[in-house]
C-alpha cells in the first residue's frame, strides 16, 4: 500500500486566497467508469504530468508551508506512519508500533530494508537526528509543536526508537509521520542553523517511492520512480509537476492533453466546461468533500454579537443551500461543525438552524433589535440601527459572492451590512488578527486529527493565535483538553462528538459549508480508486498498460 | 560629450541610491511581512520561530538600518539570499530567468519596429487613405485588445482545437529526447504565441509614433525642396523624410531598454514562462525584499542607463543638436 503522507501540518489551517488544498474523504462519486475495469495489465513506465500553479518553496518540506512542495516532498521522503486510504495510521518506515499502557511511552520498531536513496542505510539515528533537528530552535520549521510535546527519544538498538512525552498526546503518533531526515547527509548543517543552504534543499535525498531528477525553477520539477522503493517500485516511471501559475492555462493544457492531472477543478469546469464525450472519453472525473469548511465568523468581542439570540438569528436568515447553488453550483455539502464529515469523531447529531426569515426576525426583536422608525431596518432602543461590515479577502470570489448573497439575506431581516475586500496579508494583519472586525467570511483546513485545541481553546486567544472569534467556554475548554490527552480512539469520541454539539449551539461562526474535491485523472492511468483518503494516497500503485503508455522515455 | 556623459553618470549614482531608498521604504511598509508567508496563518506555527527568523533577516532593526546594512552589501554586488524556503542567492534567482525574458523581448522588440515602421510610414504618405483606416482600425484593436484575453483565445484555436502549436511552457517535457533540430523547432513553437500576443499589443502604440513622426516631417521645408529637385517619390520619403521621422523613434527605443528585462507578468504567467515578470510579482507578493530589491536595482539601473543613451545617441544622429550646443539639452 502506498502513502498519502501525513504532514507535519495537520491541525486547522486558515486557508488563503491560493487554491483549496484537495485531500478528502467521505462519500465518493466518480465521474467515470471504474479506470481499472478496462483491460490492460500492470505495467511499469509512462510519465505522469501534474500541473501546479505555484513553484516549489524549497526540498526540504519540512521548512516550507507552501502545498507545492509538500506534494514533491510526499513522493521524495517517507515517515515512520502514514495514513491510508481511510485515513488510519499505518506503518510505513516502521513495522509496528507500541504504546505504553499508561500513554507516555511510544514504541516504534523500524524495517530493515530502508535504503536511503545514495545507497546508506535507514536506521533509528535518521529518526533521532530529524527529532534534534525539527526542535532545534535553529531550524526554521513552521511546524513543530508536535515535536516540541515530546519529553526525549531514543534510539536503544538501530532499528528502534522509544519517544517519551510528559503528559498523553493523542496525535503522538502521527507526528511521526514527518518527513524523515538523512543524517548522514544533514548533521553539520543542522546544527549550524543552515539547512535553506544545504545542498540538500536543490538536491534531496530520501526513502520514498520516487528519486528526484530535476528542479528548474518556476518551470518544472522532475521525479523518478525509485527501484529499489521498499513497498516495491511505483510502476509510473517519472513524475514531472509543471508550473502553470494561470488557472485558465492549466485548464487548457488539460483540455490539449498537455497535463494529466489537475487536483481540483472549478465548479463552472466540472458542471459545464467538461461535460463533452471528448473530454469524458480522455479523463476520469472525481468528486468528493473537501477537507475545509467556509464560514461566517462572528467576533465574539462585540456586544451585538455576544447576544447569542442575535448570532442565532443569523443562522436562521441564511440560506445555505442557496450559498452553496448559488456560489458553487451545488458542488459543496452544508457543513454542520469543524469535523470532517466521514472521519471517526464527526457526528451529525447537532443542532440546525434551518432558513427561516421570520424566526430570525423574532429572535432579534427578543434581543431589542426591532423596526422602530418603520423603515424596513431593525435598531436598538436607543434608535440606533443594526450595522455591519462583513470582510473578507480580495481574489476569491466565492467568497464575496457569499458576501454578497448573505448582505440580501441580512437586510431580509432588517440588518444593514456592508462589504470590504481586502487584500489577504492586509486582511489578516489589520483586521483579523487584532480582531477588527465584525463578520468575517474565510475558510479553515480540517485536519486528519480531530483536535481542534487551537481553534476553541479560550486560550487561545491572542493575537497571534488562531481563536479568532474570540470563543471562550469552559466545558468545551475541557473536552478539549480531554480529547487530546488520551491515546485512545473511542474515549477521544465522546469529547470531540459533545464540542461538535456545543459549537453548534452556541455560534461562534456559521458552518457554510464543505466545498467538493474534484480531481481530474487522465483515462489512461489505471488503478485510481477514490478514498476517504483522497485519491493520490495509492498512487504507487497507478499504472498505465503497456499499450496506452504515451510517453517511452525513463 | 565624453564629458557631458561622464557628468551624467556620475549624477546618476545618487538618483539610483534615492531610488532604492524608497524603493526599499515602500516594500517595507506594505502591510504583512516575509514572515506572513513563510509561517502563514497556522496555529503550528511558533511564535518562536516566526522571532529568530526576524532576526536573522535583521527585520527586527529599524528600516533606515536594514537598508544601510542592505546597501553596504548591494555596492559590493552582494545582494543576499532570498528569504523563501529555498534560500538561494538573489542573483542565482534573477541569472535563471533573465535570458529567457531578454530573449523573448529581444525579438518582440525586433518584431515590432519590422512592422511597426513600415505600416507607420506608409499610413502617413497615404494619410486618410483607405489602407490608412484599416491600419488605424487594426492598431487600435490591436492597443484596446487586453492580451490575457488574446492569449486565451490563440491557445484555444491553436492549441485546443487545431493542436498545431504547443499552449505553455518553454519546451516540451521530451525535449532531452528530440534531435538538435526538433529542438529548435520545439523552443521555437513555444515562442510564437507568446511573440505574437505581446506583438500585437505593442505594435499599435509605436505605428502610431512613427506615423506622426512622419506625417510631421513631410510637411516640412526640406522636403518640399526634395520634391521640387524632382526626386522621385520614393528616394524623397526613403532617403529625406524617413531618416529624420526616425530620430523621436530613437528615443523611444532607448527608453524601451528596461522593458526589455522586466518582463511582461500576464504573459508570462498565462503561458507558463519562467522569466522576470513572474519572478518579481512572485517575490512582491511573498514579500521577498532581497530579490525584489535585487530585481528593482537592476530595473533602476537600466532605466538610468537607457536615459544616457538615449541622450548620447539623439546627439550622435541628429547632427542639429550635436553642433547646436547652444539649445543645451538637459
Amino acid at each position: 500500500m502506498a502513502s498519502r503522507r501525513v504532514r507535519g501540518r495537520s491541525l486547522p489551517v486558515w486557508i488563503g486566497c491560493a487554491a483549496l488544498v484537495a485531500a478528502c474523504n467521505g462519500p465518493i462519486e466518480s465521474g467515470s467508469d471504474d479506470g481499472a475495469a478496462a483491460g490492460g495489465a500492470p505495467a511499469y513506465g509512462d510519465t505522469f504530468i501534474q500541473a501546479s500553479i505555484g513553484d516549489i518553496g524549497g526540498l526540504i518540506p519540512s521548512l516550507t508551508s507552501d502545498q507545492s512542495s509538500h506534494d514533491v516532498g510526499g513522493m521524495i521522503y517517507d515517515g515512520l506512519v502514514k495514513l491510508d486510504r481511510d485515513l488510519t495510521m499505518v506503518p510505513s518506515m516502521a513495522e509496528s508500533w507500541t504504546y505504553s499502557p499508561d500513554c507516555l511511552e511510544l514504541t516504534f520498531k523500524l524495517r530493515r530494508d530502508v535504503k536511503w536513496h545514495d545507497g546508506r542505510g535507514f536506521t533509528a539515528d535518521d529518526v533521532v537526528f530529524t527529532y534534534e533537528t525539527m526542535i532545534n530552535p535553529k531550524t526554521p520549521a513552521p511546524f513543530k509543536e508536535g515535536f516540541l510535546l515530546v519529553k526525549d527519544v531514543e534510539a536503544p538498538d538501530p532499528y528502534t526508537v522509544r519517544v517519551r512525552y510528559a503528559k498523553p498526546y493523542a496525535r503522538a503518533v502521527e507526528t511521526w509521520g514527518t518527513y524523515v531526515l538523512p543524517k548522514h547527509l544533514l548533521q553539520s548543517f543542522a546544527e549550524a542553523g543552515t539547512l535553506r543552504e544545504s545542498p540538500q534543499n536543490s538536491r534531496p535525498v530520501g526513502t520514498g517511492p520516487y528519486l528526484f531528477q530535476e528542479w528548474k525553477p518556476g518551470e518544472k520539477v522532475v521525479l523518478v520512480a525509485n527501484p529499489d522503493y521498499y513497498e516495491g517500485r511505483p510502476y509510473l516511471s517519472r513524475v514531472v509537476y509543471r508550473v502553470i501559475p494561470s488557472q485558465a492555462t492549466i485548464f487548457l493544457e488539460l483540455k490539449a492533453r498537455g497535463v494529466d492531472y489537475v487536483s481540483s477543478l472549478t465548479g463552472i469546469q466540472y458542471a459545464r466546461q467538461t461535460e463533452y464525450p471528448a473530454f469524458r472519453k480522455a479523463y476520469q472525473k472525481f468528486r468528493y468533500p473537501g477537507s475545509g469548511y467556509t464560514f461566517l465568523g462572528f467576533n465574539l468581542k462585540d456586544p451585538r454579537f455576544a447576544d447569542l439570540r442575535v448570532r442565532q438569528a443569523f443562522a436562521h436568515a441564511i440560506n445555505k443551500q442557496e450559498l452553496i447553488d448559488g456560489v458553487r453550483l451545488g458542488l459543496a455539502r452544508e457543513a454542520t461543525g469543524p469535523i470532517r464529515p466521514g472521519t471517526w469523531a464527526h457526528t451529525d447529531d447537532v443542532k440546525r438552524f434551518a432558513y427561516d426569515p421570520e424566526k430570525a426576525k423574532a429572535l432579534l426583536a427578543e434581543a431589542g433589535w426591532k423596526d422602530r422608525d418603520g423603515d424596513g431596518l431593525v435598531e436598538d432602543r436607543d434608535g440606533k440601527p443594526f450595522t455591519l461590515t462583513i470582510r473578507t479577502n480580495q481574489g476569491n470570489d466565492e467568497r464575496k459572492k457569499i458576501a454578497e448573497l448573505t448582505q440580501q439575506r441580512l437586510k431580509d431581516v432588517g440588518v444593514q451590512a456592508d462589504i470590504q475586500l481586502i487584500e489577504w496579508a492586509a486582511f489578516i494583519k489589520e483586521f483579523v488578527k487584532p480582531r477588527r472586525f465584525e463578520v468575517v467570511v474565510l475558510g479553515l483546513g480540517t485536519g486528519t486529527d480531530p483536535d481542534q485545541f487551537v481553534v476553541w481553546h479560550s486560550s487561545q486567544r491572542g493575537p497571534d493565535q488562531m481563536n479568532r472569534t474570540g470563543y471562550a467556554n469552559p466545558e468545551v475548554d475541557h473536552l478539549l483538553e480531554l480529547g487530546r490527552s488520551s491515546c485512545v480512539q473511542s474515549e477521544r469520541v465522546r469529547s470531540y462528538h459533545r464540542i461538535q454539539q456545543i459549537l453548534a449551539e452556541d455560534l461562534p461562526m456559521i458552518f457554510l459549508y464543505t466545498a467538493d474535491a474534484m480531481p481530474v485523472v487522465t483515462a489512461r492511468i489505471r488503478g485510481v480508486h477514490p478514498a476517504p483518503a483522497g485519491i493520490l494516497h495509492n498512487f504507487t500503485e497507478w499504472y498505465v498498460p503497456k499499450t496506452q503508455q504515451r510517453y517511452t522515455s525513463g | 560629450m565624453a564629458l557631458f556623459a561622464l557628468r551624467r553618470l556620475l549624477l546618476a549614482i545618487p538618483l539610483l541610491i534615492g531610488i532604492t531608498f524608497v524603493s526599499y521604504v515602500v516594500i517595507s511598509l506594505a502591510p504583512g511581512g516575509p514572515l506572513d508567508f513563510l509561517t502563514p496563518e497556522d496555529p503550528n506555527a511558533s511564535v518562536e520561530v516566526k522571532e529568530r527568523l526576524i532576526k536573522e533577516f535583521g527585520l527586527d532593526q529599524p528600516i533606515h538600518v536594514q537598508y544601510w546594512q542592505w546597501l553596504k552589501r548591494a555596492v559590493r554586488l552582494d545582494f543576499g539570499r532570498s528569504f523563501l524556503p529555498d534560500g538561494r542567492p538573489v542573483l542565482t534567482k534573477i541569472g535563471e530567468r533573465l535570458p529567457v525574458t531578454l530573449f523573448l523581448n529581444l525579438i518582440e522588440m525586433a518584431i515590432i519596429v519590422g512592422l511597426a515602421v513600415p505600416i507607420g510610414v506608409l499610413s502617413a504618405t497615404r494619410q486618410y487613405s483607405l489602407y490608412d483606416k484599416i491600419t488605424t482600425v487594426f492598431v487600435f484593436v490591436g492597443f484596446a485588445t487586453p492580451d490575457f484575453w488574446l492569449a486565451l483565445l490563440l491557445m484555444i484555436l491553436f492549441g485546443v482545437q487545431l493542436g498545431w502549436l504547443p499552449i505553455s511552457g518553454l519546451r516540451s517535457l521530451n525535449w532531452e529526447y528530440l534531435t538538435f533540430w526538433q529542438q529548435q523547432w520545439d523552443f521555437f513553437s513555444h515562442l510564437i504565441l507568446p511573440i505574437v500576443v505581446a506583438t500585437f499589443g505593442g505594435l499599435a502604440g509605436f505605428s502610431r509614433y512613427m506615423r506622426q513622426s512622419m506625417l510631421e516631417v513631410v510637411r516640412q521645408d526640406y522636403v518640399q525642396t526634395a520634391r521640387a529637385k524632382g526626386l522621385s517619390e520614393r528616394v524623397v520619403i526613403s532617403k529625406h523624410a524617413l531618416r529624420n521621422a526616425l530620430l523621436p523613434v530613437v528615443t523611444i527605443l532607448a527608453l524601451a531598454l528596461p522593458g526589455l528585462i522586466g518582463g511582461s507578468v500576464i504573459i508570462e504567467s498565462i503561458f507558463a514562462i519562467p522569466g522576470m515578470g513572474q519572478l518579481m510579482v512572485q517575490s512582491v507578493f511573498s514579500r521577498d525584499y532581497p530579490v525584489v530589491m535585487g530585481n528593482l536595482v537592476i530595473v533602476a539601473t537600466l532605466t538610468l542607463v537607457a536615459n544616457l543613451v538615449a541622450d548620447i545617441t539623439y546627439g550622435l544622429v541628429d547632427p542639429r543638436i550635436r553642433f547646436g550646443g547652444r539649445r543645451g539639452r538637459r
